[in-house]
């Protein structure tokens, strides 16, 4: 229990201290393995709630293959001169305060809530059963057959619109 | 030292969305703009996950893979778009794309 307790911090500080870097780093490429690090913490953090083949997804996927597209994308539009420029934009003090208030109702309503989202601690076994790869796909497979179906046809259009996009000439 | 209940997933969830909502608001570089929208899609994640523990049931598990797909689509065509900007307008700053605006 305690291991876990140390292993949650940890991992939320990486993921935070991750996503804090990705936003200030003036240069995208240090933004860009920032924000591998955070995204690291988030797959740790799923290792802890038992959800192993989002893990898994999270590192071969996101950090495997958004990331490198990201670097990609840095190398190929050459920001060297981009990260002489100024970073943040004019209005960067209205969004502060907007982000400001919308964290003082997030902090607020998770004080208020906070005992309704005490729920019983299930059982270990039942716990170690959940997330296995077995029950994902059986879900996954069966009840969610029509929009596993929709979210490949959304992947084949993500894949030609972003080749249209890209193409010099069509 | 406390266990670990779901507010703690919850709190770090919304300061991880509040850290990605900051970066979209503020910063000029559309590169990491849509970096911003990584961490907020993460923020999402984490709470799917942390309630699909809790109430030990699998289907915040399936939405938080639907979740990572749209990321990917999204990611895919945000940078397509900003290669075709970059060739179009030599810039990739947020501010100086303001061709809509008079």
């Amino acid at each position: 229990m305690l291991i876990d307790t140390v292993l949650f911090y940890v991992f939320a500080l990486l993921t935070l201290g991750g996503g804090v870097l990705t936003i200030t780093r003036r240069n995208a490429v240090h933004s860009a393995i920032s924000l591998i690090v955070s995204l690291l913490g988030v797959a740790g953090l799923y290792l802890l709630q038992h959800a192993e083949f989002l893990f898994a997804v999270q590192i071969v996927l996101y950090v495997g293959g958004i990331m490198v597209l990201f670097l990609f994308v840095i190398m190929l539009v050459n920001l060297d001169q981009m990260a002489k420029e100024r970073q943040f934009n004019g209005q960067w003090a209205v969004a502060l305060a907007a982000v400001l208030a919308v964290a003082a109702e997030l902090a607020y309503f998770l004080y208020r809530g906070r005992d309704a989202f005490r729920i019983a601690e299930a059982p270990a076994a039942a716990a170690a059963q959940l997330g296995t790869v077995e029950q994902v796909a059986d879900s996954l497979f069966s009840e969610y057959l029509l929009p596993f179906e929709i979210a490949s046809v959304l992947l084949l259009v993500a894949v030609v619109g972003s080749v249209v996009m890209a193409k010099k000439r069509i | 030292m406390h266990p670990i209940t779901t507010v703690h997933y919850l709190v770090l969830s919304a300061a991880l969305l509040l850290i990605g909502t900051v970066g979209v608001l503020t910063r000029r570089n559309v590169v990491i703009i849509l970096m911003s929208i990584e961490l907020i899609l993460n923020a999402v994640n984490i709470n799917l996950i942390a309630f699909s523990h809790a109430l030990q049931n699998i289907n915040g598990q399936i939405f938080a893979i639907f979740v990572i797909v749209d990321a990917v689509a999204e990611a895919a065509v945000g940078l397509g778009i900003l290669i075709a900007l970059f060739r179009n307008k030599e810039t990739v700053l947020a501010d100086e794309i303001d061709l809509l605006k008079w």
